[in-house]
């Protein structure tokens, strides 16, 4: 299980990424953040824009439209 | 990283959303984002409460008294019918669970996104700078914005 977990069910863009990053933000270094939602394009946008600012996607599941992603904060 | 820059002459909410979208989505994505609201755009910064310090001149009144005081008060560019097409466009947001324009704001601080003002309309307008909300970071004029614009890769005009 992740350290802390996001609720972004409902939201749509550019919410998940930008609550994404206020929590991450508020997270010590190395710790485990699981965001789930269910606006389609965040699935992508969320990973990507992590990637681009160092931080390590752990996984990546959906299930029945709602996605799941674990990140670790590494900066 | 990639440095934006939006200026938004407007004050119409419609106008004011999309800015913000794009300054949250954008700081969001790790950009170095600078607001300038000038002209009708400094409504939307104008602060609901705060009182000006300074004594005002009559034109200066009616400016004040005539524009839009802050983010609540503004209106679509098209369809605000008496405010109606406003208050419904609100709704339908709230609907689609889409935040409004004040929790934009709050969102674009706290990701680090920089809040200008123009001096030029404050002056012409009467407006002094005790009466903008407290996310705005400073009043700035066009060289300000010009040395901002010179490194930045996007820059918006709304």
């Amino acid at each position: 299980m992740a350290d802390e977990t996001l609720d972004c069910r409902g939201l749509i863009c550019p919410k998940p990424l930008i609550e994404t990053q206020k929590k991450l933000k508020r997270m010590e270094l190395g710790k485990t953040l699981e965001v789930v939602g269910d606006f389609p394009p965040s699935k992508k946008e969320i990973p990507e824009t992590m990637v681009m600012q160092g931080h390590e996607i752990i996984s990546l599941t959906e299930k029945d439209g709602v996605w799941h992603i674990v990140i670790k904060k590494m900066k | 990283m990639p440095k934006a820059t939006i200026v938004i002459f407007s004050g119409d909410l419609d106008k004011a959303l999309s800015a913000f979208v794009i300054a949250t989505g954008a700081a969001a994505m790790g950009w170095e984002v600078t607001m300038v609201f000038t002209f009708w755009g400094i409504n939307i910064v104008r602060d609901e409460k705060k009182k000006a310090p300074l004594k005002k001149d009559f034109t200066s009144k009616m400016f004040e008294f005539l524009m839009p005081r802050g983010a609540k008060q503004l209106r679509l560019s098209k369809m605000h019918m008496f405010g109606i097409g406003t208050a419904m466009m609100k709704k339908r947001m709230k609907v689609k669970n889409v935040q409004g324009l004040r929790e934009f704001i709050k969102d674009a601080k706290e990701l680090g996104v920089k809040f200008l003002v123009c001096n030029l309309p404050m002056d012409i307008m009467g407006l002094q700078k005790e009466e903008f909300i407290d996310e705005v970071d400073d009043i700035c004029n066009v060289s300000t914005y010009l040395k901002e614009a010179k490194d930045a890769e996007l820059n918006l005009f709304i």
